[in-house]
């Protein structure tokens, strides 16, 4: 501890961050960010969280329109009300963005993610992972003697909670794409 | 039409039609087919300066005094990255600057050549947008791009970084009027019905005050005349932030001082105790807030700005108009007209009468010295010397720029060249050249501290060059100023390296550069000194030995609010606490 009763290692002392963390409520919004699609662009975008300190819990970028030369980043960020807000302002006023929505707020959405699992096991566990992964709908991608590679696709929670049920069962290794998300109706 | 050129006859022909004048810059291996044409042309003056931090700065400089953009060209790596300083700091202070860098050619990006930097990499976080032009075809079209996104909106900085083959190799021109710029065009109309939720609360407000800011500036003369017309229509009180000096004349009658951490008196009362501001063009900095929460706790607000990520982004705002000043403040002025010009006089009248009895505390008067110059009365002889002339004002940073902002007064727009945001040591020489550059015949002065001055003092071969006559006004107490006074009121007075030991000898130096010095050490000989500085034809270096440890006041203390200002010495005995101390 310093003379100034700042622990070591606290951010806890910029100008910025004298609000009560616990204050305000954490909230969890998806964003679609229409984008060019040109070199650096993704840089730009993330290096804008990185500067600004905001969260980054997910993230997807790909071109979405060759003839339009536009890319779809969709965003999964947490913060309080405001911190969200000024995330959007942000966005918005870079030259390389088009567009901004906010699917949390805009009304329903759907949300997906697609995950490969490879489990690793033999006897009855083996068979219990088959066994879920068909509750789940996760196909067999790849199997031997001993492993599978599932593939799945849905919500976050429902990829968090198959890695949780697959995690006692011999799960060795995950790979996740991120959540892809459209607003619901035209 | 199409025309066929080079890369490097591209620049100049896309700056051309951008109606650019003056480029400030510094040759270097990756730009010197765009130097070829430099040379073989004369519409547009190229600048050389002795280091490119001292080309951005000019060109700030420029920007700042005439409303266009500073335009910058520089080679690739070390050129680069020297301005990046200037570029953060046109950022932050919202300057139209074009910076335009050259690369290593195309094909070896990558391999660690010489001189080769990543500078789009770099500069992608402090620029509005930056490019690497990899083809000759859109060279044109980009450059004429950089510009529009350059000066619309929120102005700042941006880069075109240009390979060298790219410069030599032939292409198609893109004309201006070509060139497609509609996919960035930020709005710049108010919302009227936020624009009347304004005027209804100013017809009904008790105790408004006018908080303007660099916006009022940066939206040009037409945005400032229509401040001045609504202040004085209205009678309500206005101060402005560091970055506004001179849209509202400080002599108007309305004009309650610079508010802040270093403001006055009442400008900082008036904002605590108000019941309506008026934020037009600010950003609610920390150096203007205070402590957040303890921030104007009674009023409501209202926010013009033409950044929509400014609002609501340190203090909540009542209503939020997200638009250009100029035309913000048309509408709002003709609504306000519509409606019956109305305010609540009598309110206003007792809002004055306070107002008068804070502006009776005197909040700038100091203590006259027998045996050195206080630097307070070293810029007050000053302002009372140029009076009336024909003057713009830069600064370096510290103490000095404080006093400056405090005691000369401007009248106009664009008068007042200074590193706020980013508080950039070494702006105020290279900004001074770049004024007197776009200005050849005003007075031009740099008021400066001599730690700062040091930092760039290398430019003054430029103005030697160029036979710009800037005035080098130099505080000198030799000591980091400001850094000495956070010392002394934060850490005990250990004055850990801050005092400039081993200076050079300014007149010397002056005469060394081949300019004028001038030394002046007490107060007798001050204004013949001044006299002397403003009658001499060239540029002078002024070295005003000044009070060694004079403090800075009125002064905030970090962490607190309007209300708890400190107006002297005796008052700053552990005046801010452990939470305090460790905001910057």
């Amino acid at each position: 501890m310093s003379a100034l009763q700042i622990k070591k290692g606290s951010s806890k002392h910029s100008a910025y961050d004298l609000r009560d963390p616990n204050a305000e409520l954490i909230e969890t919004h998806t964003l679609a960010v229409s984008v060019d699609n040109e070199s650096g662009v993704l840089a730009r975008v993330i290096g804008l969280f990185s500067a600004r300190g905001y969260n980054i819990d997910s993230l997807t970028v790909a071109e979405v329109d060759h003839l339009g030369h536009r890319s779809r980043i969709t965003v999964v960020t947490s913060g309080t009300p405001q911190v969200i807000t000024q995330i959007k302002a942000q966005l918005e006023r870079m030259v390389v963005v088009h567009e901004v929505h906010d699917l949390t707020v805009e009304g329903p959405s759907v949300q997906r993610e697609l995950a490969l699992f490879k489990v690793k096991g033999r006897g009855e566990a083996r068979i219990e992972a088959l066994r879920l992964a068909e509750i789940f709908r996760a196909n067999v991608v790849d199997s031997t003697l001993e492993s599978f590679v599932f593939e799945m696709t849905g919500t976050p929670e429902k990829v968090d909670a198959f890695a949780e049920l697959m995690r006692p069962l011999g799960l060795v290794e995950v790979a996740r794409t991120g959540v892809a998300a459209l607003a619901r109706g035209a | 039409m199409t025309r066929q050129m080079t890369g490097a006859k591209m620049v100049i022909q896309a700056l051309k039609d951008q109606g650019v004048e003056v480029v400030f810059g510094y040759p270097g291996g990756a730009v010197l087919p765009i130097y070829d044409e430099v040379f073989q042309q004369n519409d547009i003056r190229h600048i050389l300066v002795r280091h490119e931090q001292g080309a951005i700065h000019a060109a700030e400089g420029y920007a700042r005094s005439t409303g266009k953009p500073g335009v910058v060209l520089v080679t690739s790596g070390p050129g680069a990255t020297n301005v990046v300083t200037g570029i953060v700091d046109a950022l932050m202070d919202s300057i139209p600057i074009v910076v335009l860098s050259g690369q290593v050619p195309t094909f070896m990006i990558g391999s660690d050549a010489f001189q080769e930097g990543d500078t789009v990499g770099i500069t992608r976080p402090c620029t509005k947008m930056n490019w690497l032009v990899k083809e000759t075809d859109k060279l044109a079209e980009t450059i004429h791009q950089a510009f529009h996104v350059a000066t619309s909106g929120r102005p700042g900085p941006v880069l075109v970084d240009i390979p060298k083959d790219v410069q030599f190799a032939t292409g198609t021109y893109c004309e201006k009027p070509k060139a497609k710029t509609d996919h960035y065009a930020p709005r710049v109309k108010g919302d009227p019905e936020m624009i009347t939720k304004l005027v209804e609360l100013m017809e009904t407000a008790e105790r408004p005050v006018f908080y303007t800011g660099g916006g009022v500036i940066n939206s040009g003369p037409g945005a400032s005349h229509l401040l001045r017309e609504w202040v004085e229509a209205t009678g309500f009180p206005v101060t402005s932030t560091l970055m506004g000096l001179g849209a509202y004349p400080a002599s108007g009658k309305s004009w309650l001082g610079m508010l802040g951490m270093h403001g006055t008196y009442q400008a900082n009362w008036a904002m605590h105790d108000c019941d309506l501001m008026i934020n037009i063009g600010a950003r609610f900095d920390d150096r203007i807030t205070g402590r957040i929460n303890a921030f104007s706790p009674d009023s409501k607000k209202a926010h013009i700005d033409i950044d929509p990520s400014s609002i609501n982004k340190v203090i909540h705002t009542d209503v939020p108009i997200v638009g250009d000043v100029g035309h913000v403040l048309e509408d709002a002025l003709k609504i306000w007209k519509s409606r019956g010009r109305k305010v609540n006089r009598e309110a206003i009248a007792r809002w004055w009468k306070q107002i008068e009895e804070w502006k009776a505390v005197n909040c700038l008067a100091y203590k006259p010295s027998a045996t050195s110059i206080r630097p307070q009365h070293a810029i007050a002889r000053l302002e009372a010397l140029t009076k009336g002339m024909d003057r713009y004002i830069t600064t370096e940073v510290g103490q000095h720029q404080m006093w400056a902002a405090q005691y000369l007064g401007f009248e106009d727009p664009n008068r007042w060249m200074t590193s706020g945001g980013l508080g950039t040591m070494g702006y105020g020489l290279p900004a001074s050249v770049g004024v007197q550059i776009a200005h050849p015949d005003a007075l031009v002065i740099n008021v400066a501290g001599e730690a700062s001055w040091l930092m760039n003092m290398q430019e003054m071969g430029t103005a030697m060059q160029y036979r710009a006559p800037v005035k080098q006004f130099i505080l000198n107490n030799e000591r980091l100023g400001m850094v000495r006074q956070w010392q002394e009121l934060l850490h005990g007075e250990r004055y850990s390296s801050s005092w400039s030991e081993s200076l050079p000898d300014f007149v010397k130096l002056a005469d060394a550069f081949g300019c004028k010095g001038i030394r002046c050490d007490n107060e007798a000989d001050l204004d013949d000194a001044i006299r002397e500085m403003l009658a001499y034809d060239g540029p002078v270096i002024f070295d005003c030995l000044v009070e060694k440890h004079e403090n800075c006041f009125p002064m905030i203390p970090s962490g607190n609010a309007h209300n708890q200002m400190l107006l002297g010495e005796a008052e700053t005995q552990g005046v801010i606490g452990a939470s305090g101390a460790v905001l910057v």
